[in-house]
């Protein structure tokens, strides 16, 4: 059985942590030896967080009751079922949080006694960070092509501590069409079950050219269970397109409405929708000057 | 015993199949999977009702006995035509061989190879061995610990210091009492420790009562933060006894301290036979035979192993009736030649530490030149049991006496064992001799290591092996295992010999063949 690894990628400055499913890149900044003990404390921290989670694992893949929050041992299947706990008046399980609590999780153990002016653990799109005061971290998304920004900056008083991005075409399971659906909000967790929502959301119930699978079938001891979750989505008018990303955007303006997001940006068939004031809406400068030049 | 672990040991062998959906072992998430799909790592998946390993099965080139550079090749599934570098002396290692505990079918390979003549099998699979540990030897004189002190990782106890062996310190670590018998944090950091140090990573290493020492196979001991260099000459009086020669007239007395023996050339038989003159030393210490002194000071991390960072401390006062004079030369060296120092006596007979002179620099260079690099060595030690035993041949004790007879070469991802005599099959290896990253553990926890069976294939059917899964190279390389990963070849270690031809020339030698 394969163990925790931990290796220095190529530029030297970031570290590659990976056990079993869980695949992280992480960076800091700021002095060299606070820099150094954090990386130390984040391989430490993850030496355990794959087999605790998995020691929890049928429970954390059974629904959360908004009603009937259950205890966890570990902290990280914590995190998992708090962040979904605002969410579960639907159908949600705490996996739907998984990627960003993990970062969370690596991300805490890494700041714990240290201080760094700046630092993110990158769970396969899904990020937690550490912004120092007056400090601004840019993040790449997914806004392809459509005229908007595809970089985000996150600066230390705008409060996000927490980017995921979901969709069908992603690793995890969606149960909507939305190519990508990015959640900036206050922790890694909280972004992460946000985007699987709002992504759920992003639909066009029956739709014929939407093709959609049994998860049992396609995974069996997926938490998804018999939900029928996308595989293919062939074409669609724009006015299909438009209306599910607005199916989407009522989820997203609620959550954020609430309180539980920042913000979110909306993407499918080339269209995006915008949720929040966070500058994702702001036009690329670099982008605009190359069409400038063309 | 964790919940996980729980199932791990009990998953029978009717559960692995769910439908068309299997269950994967590569990681604590044990992911069923269905055809077509992978795991939620996306590393391992289902073909065909067959997990799939992206990792490559590691066969080993073994260079011609003439020599010649040795090519590595890397065969991908399917791709791999054989028309790549080939020696003909390959052999499929069980590293990534996959395992089948609990065993109850036969191992993942059971390869044929005909060897001048003789058709050889053997048998490949990675054991897990729930008895098992390292035995660590640390080239240094310096103190690191009592015998029996207890050595920590991350906290947790996972072994103790034992018995020490000339010029190094020795560890013995693991074993199932740490892995399984105590709480699951000592089992953790027993099975981390274990597994780090026999992939040759550096394990940071606490002895109670002692030093704290960084350990990493095949590199230098880093002991309290600094890292040794050499191992001694000898001891204190051995040192003496070698190089009193060379410091014949150069000087008037020389003092080697050593934790154990400290020499003094004056009085010691090799000085006497070359006429050295009395110089009336006084040694503060337990004199054993003249000119040589135990327990000058405790052992430590200063001078020679001691706790002596002033030489002079051993001293006592100078005797003008024996010899001492105004302007006598003392040089004082530790075992490595590391440490040194020259003194003259002053007119009230005091030692005055002056530059150290050119003519005994070459003394000093010697010890040091006679010092051999200091080392960790790191064997792994491990019992393969009745379970692993069964997946070689339907009667598991004849293997065992087949080892013992000599009749089956044992090596572990291809380098040689040495197989301990008595009952069972309790084997050490070097593991800077097994390709890197071959071991592997179980959450139980246990280690998984490489384990292979080579012996004639006659034998292996008498023996009662599973004649049936006899298999080529070629075909393994072709069409590989249950896990269907690619199969990467790799230059064996040099050194190794090649497993089928070392099992037949002992067996000749041995009358056996």
């Amino acid at each position: 059985m394969n163990s925790p690894q931990a290796h220095w990628l190529a530029d030297g400055r970031r570290l590659h942590l990976n056990h079993g499913p869980i695949d992280l890149i992480v960076e800091t900044f700021g002095s060299e030896d606070e820099r150094r003990a954090a990386y130390e404390q984040a391989v430490a921290r993850f030496q355990t967080i794959l087999i605790e989670l998995v020691e929890e694992l049928p429970e954390l893949r059974l629904p959360a009751f908004f009603l009937a929050p259950r205890d966890f041992a570990s902290q990280t299947a914590r995190r998992m079922e708090a962040a979904v706990m605002p969410l579960a008046e639907c159908f949600i399980t705490p996996m739907a949080a998984v990627a960003g609590s993990v970062a969370d999780e690596i991300l805490g153990a890494m700041l714990s006694g240290r201080r760094l002016d700046r630092a993110y653990v990158n769970n396969g799109g899904d990020s937690a960070l550490h912004l120092g005061r007056n400090q601004s971290m840019t993040v790449a998304i997914a806004g392809t092509g459509n005229g908007m920004a595809d970089r985000v900056t996150i600066r230390a008083e705008d409060g996000v501590r927490g980017v995921a991005t979901s969709g069908w075409r992603g690793r995890s399971f969606s149960l909507g069409i939305a190519d990508a659906v990015t959640v900036l909000a206050r922790t890694g967790a909280a972004a992460d079950a946000a985007a699987t929502l709002i992504a759920n959301a992003v639909d066009l119930p029956g739709h014929p050219s939407i093709t959609r699978v049994s998860a049992r079938d396609l995974s069996p001891d997926s938490d998804l269970g018999e939900q029928l979750v996308t595989q293919n989505v062939g074409a669609l008018s724009p006015i299909e397109v438009d209306r599910a990303l607005d199916n989407g955007l009522v989820v997203a303006e609620d959550f954020r409405r609430r309180g539980l997001i920042a913000a979110s940006a909306l993407f499918l068939a080339g269209e995006a929708r915008i949720c929040g004031s966070v500058a994702l809406a702001t036009p690329n400068k670099h982008q605009a000057k190359e069409t400038a030049h063309a | 015993m964790s919940e996980l672990a729980e199932r791990f040991e009990t998953h029978d062998p009717g559960e692995k199949q769910v439908a068309e959906k299997i269950r994967c072992d590569a990681c604590p998430v044990m992911c069923y999977i269905a055809d077509g799909r992978t795991g939620a790592c996306d590393r391992y998946g289902n073909v065909g009702g067959r997990i799939v390993r992206m990792d490559p099965l590691t066969i080993l080139d073994h260079a011609a006995e003439t020599g010649g550079a040795v090519v590595p090749f890397v065969a991908e599934g399917e791709a791999w035509g054989g028309e790549l570098v080939n020696t003909g002396r390959r052999f499929v290692t069980a590293i990534g061989a996959g395992t089948t505990y609990p065993d109850y079918k036969p191992a993942p390979f059971i390869v044929s190879q005909e060897v001048e003549g003789v058709d050889l099998v053997t048998v490949v699979t990675e054991g897990i061995f729930s008895y098992c540990g390292v035995k660590v030897k640390i080239d240094t004189d310096r103190h690191i610990g009592d015998e029996t002190a207890i050595v920590r990782s991350e906290g947790e106890a996972i072994g103790h210091v034992t018995t020490g062996e000339y010029g190094s310190q020795m560890l013995s670590l693991g074993g199932v009492h740490h892995l399984t018998g105590g709480s699951k944090a000592e089992g953790r950091a027993t099975c981390d420790a274990l597994l780090n140090l026999c992939n040759r990573k550096p394990v940071e290493l606490a002895i109670d009562g002692g030093a704290t020492v960084i350990v990493e196979a095949g590199k230098a001991p880093v002991i309290d933060g600094k890292v040794e260099h050499r191992m001694r000459v000898g001891c204190g009086s051995a040192t003496i006894g070698m190089f009193a020669t060379q410091w014949r007239g150069l000087v008037d007395e020389v003092v080697v301290v050593d934790d154990h023996i400290t020499g003094v050339v004056s009085e010691h038989q090799a000085g006497k036979v070359l006429g050295w003159e009395d110089t009336g030393i006084k040694i503060i210490g337990r004199r054993s035979t003249p000119g040589r002194y135990f327990k000058v000071s405790e052992p430590g991390l200063g001078w020679g192993g001691t706790t002596i960072s002033d030489p002079l401390s051993i001293l006592g006062d100078w005797n003008a009736k024996k010899g001492a004079r105004p302007g006598l030369s003392l040089l004082m060296v530790s075992t490595t030649g590391e440490q040194f120092a020259y003194y003259e006596l002053d007119n009230d007979l005091k030692p005055v530490e002056k530059p150290f002179p050119d003519r005994l620099q070459k003394s000093v260079g010697l010890i040091e030149d006679n010092c051999e690099p200091a080392l960790c060595t790191v064997l792994f030690i491990g019992g393969a049991g009745g379970s692993l035993r069964a997946g070689v041949t339907e009667n598991p004790v004849n293997l065992t006496r087949s080892v013992q007879g000599l009749k089956t070469y044992v090596t572990v991802g291809g380098a040689p064992v040495y197989v301990w005599p008595g009952g069972g099959i309790t084997l050490m290896v070097d593991v800077t001799r097994v390709p890197e990253g071959a071991f592997g553990y179980v959450p139980t926890p246990a280690l998984v290591a490489p384990i292979e069976f080579t012996l004639r294939r006659d034998d292996y059917v008498r023996l009662g092996g599973y004649e049936k899964e006899i298999r080529s190279v070629e075909d393994i390389l072709a069409r590989g295992g249950e896990y269907l990963n690619p199969r990467q070849g790799t230059g064996a270690p040099v050194d190794n010999p090649w497993p089928p031809l070392a099992q037949l020339r002992r067996a000749a030698a041995n009358g056996a063949g």
